[in-house]
């Protein structure tokens, strides 16, 4: 079902064989695996619960330097995992979700930082989440696991970053949930983050926002092999399901005129129009590829989780509780959209920075020019990567003491 | 000092240390990285080009990309204590609005723009019969941002109607750099203002609200 010439998304990045002179890629990876919160010292959940063990799966690239302030958190967006640069073998045809941004020479410069990614928790990577198997019972948790929130998963992410032996951040960075979690982290630790990186993200989501996140939830529930969430022993899963909120959710992440210009009305392997319900277009046959493709790789209680976080993240409810939340952030904040993307578009990002002007934080704001919408974060977009490696540079630069001007 | 435009070395002359500052129409941020760097200010600019966002990002200016209007209105009253404007007045659709929502947003109001009123300038239209072009106004008339040139007396009358008060006037002599002779860079306040309409280039205006 592959086409020709597919537009560049998440499930198409280009292999990443050619490489220039300047950038190269990190080689190759593996992910690790720790348990950081077990039954003496479980993870304290915001809705109340407690949770044990909790095992996070991540990937570094590049080495934490002598002053241990070279250290950069990644996070990843709904459908992420740890792995974002570089390839686990030589015969991987892709390379991780941020391959293009991370490396030595690119804007996450492995020869400068130390990066750390990490699945989120929640997720279905190596991470503690809805399918992993709740020691009371010794079945997977499905529906059992408990609510979490963005604030829980940054609570994960802490405990990996203190087990790395990093103190502090020099920034934590994220597209789209991964901005949320940039967000959630400098209210949570304001002493420990020298920047924030909120890309094509948003303070809130938005009516619209949780509307999708809905649909998208009940195309899962309503599948007939949902099974109360507990279908891992089944041999048919939700997959039907989980195809058709990732086909939806799919479209949301690109520009109406992107789409258009690379399918237009194009027909799919045919000469005429079916009269029928066969697939006709190209679009149609692009979209179920995309939501054959998650099902392979992705859990469906994840998604029915991670969305519920998604909706429930509103850190700055009202004026008073924002302004005690951020009085003590001293984080420099980069904000960026893109002037095509419709999921959070640009105003959601521009309410996130009169947020943070109205509280006096230093915030950088860009609105790039891409035709990639929402996913333009994960693809090859120059002026997004000469901003955020132009960002990062000042401010490792303005930590470590360096020259105040850079050439 | 860095090399800065001679009427922001006059701005950066004018702000009190410490304070809180936006500047419209920031260009580079050579403004705003002059005034953290030796006065302490907390600064923010607003641009709208993609060359000045990244050189403002290298500095470490916070900047936000966008319109002048769309940054006006973002803040609160009383927000800064210096609000900005140099050298892009004749740039702005409404300078009206934009002077009046200046100083809503901030305690104070920093003008400076290409005084149309000088001689070179009018010597070109009365005696070239052309569109003056001059190292401050390059452009050609088909192709220049500025849209809405004024000169002194205009700004003077705009001022008055506008019921705000000049705190302080700065005459520029020249236009570019005379960092050696403080006597070639601006000319004697007391100067009468048709003299100083025809003689400075540029001017520097420092404004607040009439109380």
């Amino acid at each position: 079902m592959a086409l020709a010439n597919p537009i560049p998304s998440r499930d198409d990045t280009p292999a990443s064989g050619l490489q220039t002179e300047a950038t190269q890629s990190v080689g190759l990876v593996k992910t690790c695996h720790v348990t950081l919160f077990d039954d003496d010292q479980p993870l304290k959940l915001d809705a109340g619960s407690t949770l044990a063990p909790v095992t996070v799966a991540y990937e570094t690239y590049g080495s934490l330097n002598a002053e241990k302030n070279n250290a950069i958190l990644l996070c990843h967006a709904l459908s992420g995992n740890a792995h974002a640069a570089g390839k686990h073998s030589l015969e991987d045809r892709k390379s991780g979700w941020w391959d293009d941004y991370i490396g030595p020479g690119k804007p996450f410069d492995t020869n400068r930082y130390f990066i750390i990614c990490s699945n989120n928790l929640g997720g279905c990577d190596g991470t503690t989440g809805p399918s992993s198997i709740n020691p009371a019972d010794g079945k997977p948790y499905a529906l059992r696991f408990p609510m979490i929130t963005i604030g829980d998963m940054v609570r994960v992410q802490h405990a990996l970053v203190r087990h790395l032996g990093v103190h502090r951040l020099l920034a934590v960075a994220g597209g789209s949930m991964g901005g949320m979690m940039a967000l959630q982290w400098v209210i949570d630790y304001p002493d420990e983050v020298d920047a924030s990186i909120a890309i094509a993200s948003t303070p809130r989501l938005s009516a619209q926002n949780i509307a999708f996140n809905a649909v998208a939830r009940q195309a899962i529930l309503m599948d007939p092999f949902f099974n109360g969430g507990d279908y891992y022993n089944d041999t048919r899963r939700p997959e039907n399901g989980l195809a058709l909120a990732r086909m939806m959710a799919h479209i949301t992440y690109l520009s109406e005129k992107g789409l258009h210009d690379k399918f237009g009305r194009k027909l799919q392997n045919r000469e005429r129009l079916s009269f029928g319900f066969e697939t006709d277009f190209a679009v149609e046959s692009y979209l179920y590829y995309q939501g054959s493709s998650f099902v392979k790789k992705f859990d469906a209680n994840t998604y029915l989780y991670i969305t519920k976080a998604m909706d429930y993240f509103d850190p700055f409810p009202d004026p008073e509780t924002t302004a005690k939340r951020l009085k003590p952030v001293k984080a420099k904040f980069l904000v960026v959209s893109f002037d095509t993307d419709w999921r959070f578009d640009t105003s959601r990002s521009q309410e996130l920075v009169k947020i943070l002007n109205w509280n006096r934080k230093g915030v950088t704001f860009q609105d790039i020019p891409s035709p990639f919408g929402h996913d333009s974060f994960l693809l090859d977009v120059p002026l997004f990567k000469l901003s955020l490696a132009t960002f990062l540079q000042r401010r490792f630069l303005e930590i470590t003491g360096g020259v105040s001007h850079l050439g | 000092m860095a090399e800065l435009r001679i009427d922001l070395e006059v701005i950066a002359n004018m702000v009190v240390p410490g304070s809180r500052i936006l500047d419209l129409g920031c260009g580079d941020g050579a403004l705003l990285e002059h005034l953290i760097q030796h006065k302490n200010v907390q600064g923010y600019g607003v641009e709208i080009s993609h060359e000045g966002v990244h050189a403002c990002i290298r500095r470490g200016v916070p900047v936000y990309h966008g319109d002048i209007d769309e940054g006006l209105s973002e803040h609160p009253n009383d927000h800064f204590d210096y609000v900005i404007l140099s050298h892009t007045l004749q740039t702005v659709h409404r300078p009206r609005f934009v002077i009046k929502e200046m100083l809503r947003i901030g305690k104070m109001g920093i003008v400076s723009f290409p005084n149309f009123g000088h001689w070179s300038i009018r010597s070109h239209l009365a005696f070239g019969g052309r569109m003056p072009r001059t190292p401050i106004l390059p452009f050609a008339w088909y192709d220049t941002p500025n849209i809405h040139m004024c000169t002194i007396l205009d700004f003077h009358e705009l001022c008055q109607e506008m019921n705000l008060k000049i705190v302080q006037t700065v005459y520029l002599a020249s236009s570019g750099h005379h960092p050696e002779n403080p006597l070639k860079r601006q000319f004697a306040k007391w100067l009468p203002l048709p003299v100083a309409n025809f003689l400075a280039p540029m001017a520097v205006f420092l404004l607040e609200e009439s109380t």
